[in-house]
């Protein structure tokens, strides 16, 4: 079915279809609409879980993570403050290797107080062990809820679902709504391979060094492996919805000297400066990063080959060193790479600036 | 008194601590599948390295002030007993709004504050259970403010069942022990739990410290139910407070 709606509500309705039976809201915005839709579903009997209001984003994320631990599956979701709110607790839940699912509007932080968009508190939130995916538009928003669950929950990682905030959360546009007959197919029932139980055990306990090291080894290569089980969820996915999807995405490559590199919303802005670039002559195609955490760097390499340069549009920046996207990709490729801070706190991203950017190759523009 | 116990022995607390034996009377009396929620503490190494554990019980580890989340996160999925296992640094200070929005909201689990008067994990820095005039690595000159009432506090939450324990009265303890996990929805508990290590005393006096404390009115046993509150205990008051307090190194001499 297809309908008019935002990102958040995209969001929720899929969140719904997964029937997680614990969430946990607390108000942020740009994400509160999220929240208050499912309190919405749980009042009215449409979703049977128990929905609790909480206190702060601490209690909200411990909370997930306490019925997670106890086998069952669970959904959040915040934004700018409250993600970094959050901080301790993620590293907590991706040690304990618990699938978590939460849904983040992406957002700048203080000081000074801005409300508007970048994606500064999501990817400070890099080195958690959490995986990230990037939605480019609300119909991806929306489907890769139930894409994380499933991908989560088979490799015991959690994963958040990041969107731009107002960009996407807030704009109303057409999305085909999964149907829950298609989410219940695609989606297995959660059973986890770690879980409390009746019988006497500790999760988590304290080990020797040697024991924390090899812990620390497992969690970084199933991390990299999942960029298989993502390419996996992605072509059942497609099979379900005959939308597709990868852990990143080419567009106008076969001739391009020049691609854009970027994440979320930026994306498309960049695809429609590269098609007036090209108007212009110039032979510029975009490279689009869903998968952030693991990182798809072969993938990345691949689409990068013939490509004499690439321009990274970040929304995150590493001060005293450059934007966060940035750095990963001149870490992954050979081939020269400038940064363009694009925005921060909401400044607009114009094709026009993006534009100048390819001419000036500026990092503040 | 119900002998059978879960904690094993080996654990690596210090000689005479009064949080392990406090866990010696509460675990005996709670139900099997229990579900202990520890968040970091001196409880987080009493419980030994993997692959021991010196508790035979489900046990979780949690962050410092996330305890009452995860319990609640816990609950909410499934229909277990679940029990809060904190210190009073976690209970007073870090978790201290946690705590207050899961009472408020409620939940149905027993929380548990294992009361040592500071934070022994890290050396026995003040906390705000640190009585007044206590010399810790925080306040060398002695600690200029009171201990916070959390009694007082939890019972402006107006949950169903509170009470106050100390391990020189362990049938006391256990039977609020049962109480609380009879009653459905929030129940806290506080355990006066000395510490011989960072009270710089003698780990042969816990208990009797635990006694002194009570029978000298300074730690009142008490039951709030549903409002209505009780003394457990009628203290002696044979028992001077500074007699108490001298037993305890950290405390100035009297002059
Ligand atoms: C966020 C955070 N800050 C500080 C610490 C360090 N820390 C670990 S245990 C502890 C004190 C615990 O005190 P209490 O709750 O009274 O338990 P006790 O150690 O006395 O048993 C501290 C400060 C931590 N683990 N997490
Ligand atoms: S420092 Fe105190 S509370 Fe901690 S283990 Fe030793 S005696 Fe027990
Ligand atoms: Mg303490």
């Amino acid at each position: 079915m297809r309908r008019i709606v935002t990102g958040t509500e995209a969001t929720a309705i899929a969140a719904k279809l997964c029937k997680p039976k614990v969430i946990s809201a607390y108000p942020i915005t740009p994400q509160t609409y999220i929240i208050e839709k499912l309190a919405e579903y749980v009042s009215n009997g449409e979703l049977n879980a128990r929905y609790i209001s909480t206190d702060s984003e601490l209690s909200s994320i411990g909370i997930v993570a306490g019925a997670v631990a106890e086998g069952v599956r669970a959904f959040t979701a915040t934004a700018s403050h409250g993600l970094v709110f959050m901080h301790e607790a993620l590293h907590w839940i991706a040690g304990g290797r618990l699938p978590v699912v939460m849904a983040v509007a992406t957002r700048g932080l203080g000081a000074p107080w801005i409300l508007m968009c970048d994606m500064q508190d999501a990817l400070s939130q890099r080195d958690t062990g959490w995986m990230m995916l990037f939605a480019s538009n609300a119909q991806e928003a929306h489907d890769f809820i139930p894409i994380a669950y499933k991908v989560a929950e088979e490799v015991h990682i959690p994963c958040m679902v990041c969107m731009d905030g107002f960009l996407i959360s807030h704009t109303a546009e057409p999305v085909d709504l999964i149907s829950q007959e298609a989410v219940d197919s695609f989606l297995p029932e959660f059973s986890p391979k770690l879980s409390l139980s009746d019988e006497p055990s500790t999760l988590w306990p304290i080990p020797e060094p040697d024991t924390y090291y090899l812990i620390k080894k497992d969690l970084f290569e199933d991390h990299k492996n999942a960029l298989y089980i993502w390419k996996k969820a992605f072509r059942e996915w497609q099979s379900v919805t005959k939308r597709k999807y990868d852990v990143c995405c080419g567009h106008m490559l076969e001739d391009a000297k020049t691609a854009f590199v970027s994440l979320g919303a930026t994306v498309e802005t960049a695809l429609e400066a590269a098609r007036r670039l090209r108007k212009k002559g110039e032979k510029v195609g975009v490279i689009g990063i869903k998968l952030f955490r693991p990182f798809p760097e072969s993938d990345l390499k691949e689409l990068s080959k013939g490509i004499e340069e690439l321009l990274v549009i970040d929304k995150a920046v590493s001060m005293g060193k450059s934007g966060i996207l940035f750095q990963e990709v001149k870490s992954t490729v050979d081939i020269p790479v400038r940064g363009f801070i694009g925005s921060m706190g909401g400044k607009d991203l114009t094709v026009e600036r993006i534009e100048r950017f390819f001419y000036e190759g500026k990092m503040w523009i | 008194m119900d002998l059978r116990t879960r904690l094993e022995p080996g654990h690596p607390a210090c000689a005479g601590c009064g949080a392990a034996i406090a866990m010696k009377i509460a675990s005996a009396v709670v139900p099997s599948n229990t579900r202990v929620v520890i968040p970091a503490s001196c409880w987080s190494i009493i419980l030994g390295k993997y692959p021991f554990s010196s508790l035979k019980l489900p046990v979780i580890h949690t962050p410092f002030a996330l305890a009452s989340a995860f319990a609640t996160g816990m609950r909410a999925a499934k229909s277990v007993p679940v029990m809060v296992w904190a210190g009073d640094g976690a209970t007073y200070d870090i978790g201290f709004g946690l705590l207050s929005a899961a009472a408020e909201r409620n939940e149905d689990i027993v929380y548990v504050c294992y009361d040592n008067e500071a934070y022994m994990n890290t050396g026995g820095q003040k906390s705000s259970a640190t009585p007044k005039a206590a010399k810790t690595p925080t306040t060398p000159q002695g600690k200029e403010t009171e201990k916070k009432d959390i009694i007082a506090i939890m019972k402006a939450h107006k949950i169903p069942y509170i009470a106050t324990a100390s391990i020189a009265f362990p049938e006391d303890l256990q039977r609020k022990i049962k109480k609380a996990f009879s009653i459905k929805g929030f129940s806290f508990i506080l355990i006066h739990s000395p510490c011989p290590t960072g009270w710089k005393m003698e780990p042969s006096l816990t208990v009797k410290a635990s006694r002194m404390a009570v029978e000298s009115g300074i730690f009142k046993l008490v039951e709030i139910k549903h409002g209505q509150e009780r003394e457990t205990y009628k203290p002696t008051c044979y028992v001077n407070p500074r007699e108490y307090y001298k037993l305890q190194g950290r405390m100035p001499r009297d002059e």
